[in-house]
């Protein structure tokens, strides 16, 4: 555990750089606790666990709701061991990772670790499900990536809930998957981030167990290609989809990504899935019967 | 220029508001608001947004002051009362707000102190203290618990309002 505290820690001199938002945030909870510190105690009792896990190029957060136990917090720190497991064997960026020297033809499939062909049989069927538009190979490369990150935060998910967290949320860099409630008798709230607007938020998906991924250009630049052509996609700034496993909802949010206008029909297709698209020009789009799940928020003409 | 700075300032308070609503510890806020800490990363802007729009264009300078407040704890642990937050130094002169929690939501906000040293910064409150209060209303029923978006990178991260989450209940 001694790690993650220090993970913990390390960043609050990082979120004051983001300037609005440190100094938004700096203030408000000032404010708060100006108005009354001894309000802090029963909290305390009920208070869940926070962690941030630098791994995989990314950050993964860990929001815990439930009442810790010494089960819990044991799984959170497998929790953060298990990403760093996913990263050693998957990550093509790594040359000595077995997905590295497997893509490279110097190790079988049968001598990786088992969870390398779990994966693959993942990635394959979601190809398949997805018409193509869902590669395990990156710029001709097997690079199963697109499908690890949610696959390792369901896993992550699963540790917590087996260990007695029921009420979680685990967000793999902006991928996510929740269980349970965010509190007694309150749904989770995903905001979706507004990608022409850092900071600002386009939608906000209400329930329990949900998977929620976007895939988009906000951060990245573009950089998903389209299998077929190689070139990237332009029609989208985002597409989220919401499902209950991510393994599969960031794959086909990646998949509908680079269909470009044929996504829709593709979402709309798509039974105990829900999507949203967000377009270059802000006009937003979502699939049939959505709207309770996805709420679209009205755009301020003031940004 | 001036609206700008406004509308930034309402972002900011918007987002106070944001995260403020849910319960929290109170022992971090010692770092964020520390004046030398939020002070250096602040200026330094080497993690600066990188759009224009919602980025450092306006208010962008810590007072470093604190907020105050009075109020009580409901069941639910969401704090009831008037919460008046820092004056955030602008370009134009200080701004403030303060709003009115009851029952865990905001049911009024009061803009304590926006530049007034000529008609035309008159005239822009006009349009944008209302435009503040309304987008602030707007803020309280997208309270959320987690962001997703278009992959960060974990230099992204520490400007993602997953962030920022994290850190206000961590």
């Amino acid at each position: 555990m001694r790690d993650i505290t220090a993970a913990v820690t390390a960043s609050p001199a990082g979120t004051a750089a983001g300037l609005p938002l440190g100094l938004g945030l700096g203030n408000g909870r000032a404010a708060a606790a100006g108005a009354r510190p001894a309000a802090a105690a029963p909290e305390a009792a009920r208070a869940g666990l926070r962690h941030a896990e630098h791994v995989m190029g990314t950050v993964f957060s860990f929001d815990v709701r439930d009442t810790p136990t010494p089960a819990i917090r044991d799984a959170l720190g497998r929790c953060a061991a298990w990403l760093h497991r996913v990263d050693r064997v998957f990550s093509p960026y790594r040359p000595e990772s077995p997905v590295s020297r497997l893509a490279r033809g110097e190790l079988g499939l049968a001598a990786c670790p088992p969870e390398v062909a779990e994966v693959l049989a993942r990635c394959a069927a979601a190809e398949r499900v997805t018409d193509g538009w869902f590669s395990s190979t990156y710029g001709g490369r097997l690079d199963p990536s697109g499908l690890v990150k949610g696959w390792a935060v369901d896993h992550a998910s699963d540790l917590l809930h087996a260990a007695g967290a029921g009420n979680t949320c685990v967000n793999g860099g902006g991928d996510l998957r929740t269980r349970g409630e965010a509190g007694p008798g309150l749904p989770w709230r995903i905001g979706i981030a507004d990608p022409a607007r850092p900071g600002a938020l386009a939608a906000v998906v209400s329930g329990t167990d949900l998977a929620v991924a976007t895939s988009g250009t906000a951060e990245r630049g573009t950089h998903i290609l389209d299998p077929h052509t190689r070139l990237p996609v332009r029609t989208w700034a985002s597409v989220t989809v919401v499902g209950t496993r991510l393994a599969e909802t960031d794959a086909y949010a990646t998949a509908a990504f680079a269909m470009g206008d044929a996504a829709h029909a593709w979402l709309d297709g798509r039974p105990g899935y829900a999507g949203l698209t967000v377009a270059a020009d802000g006009t937003t789009w979502q699939t049939g019967g959505s709207d309770d799940l996805i709420r679209v928020l009205p755009q301020s003409d003031a940004a | 220029m001036r609206r700008a700075a406004l509308t930034t300032v309402s972002s900011v308070a918007g987002i106070v508001l944001l995260l403020s609503l849910k319960p929290h510890s109170t022992a971090p806020i010692t770092a964020a608001t520390d004046d030398g800490q939020s002070g250096s990363s602040g200026n330094s802007s080497a993690a600066a947004p990188d759009s224009g729009t919602t980025g450092s264009s306006g208010g962008s300078s810590d007072s470093g002051g604190t907020g105050t407040g009075s109020g009580t704890t409901t069941a639910a642990g969401a704090r009831d009362g008037t919460f008046t937050g820092s004056a955030i130094s602008t370009r134009y002169g200080p701004v403030q707000v303060a709003v009115t929690v009851a029952n865990g939501r905001i049911t009024n906000v009061d803009v304590v102190q926006v530049p007034t040293r000529d008609r035309r910064d008159r005239e822009i409150n006009d349009y944008a203290v209302p435009q503040l209060t309304s987008e602030t209303m707007d803020a309280q029923s997208t309270a959320i618990d987690a962001v997703s978006g278009a992959t960060y990178t974990s230099q992204g991260y520490i400007r993602s309002l997953q962030s920022a989450l994290d850190q206000a209940h961590a």
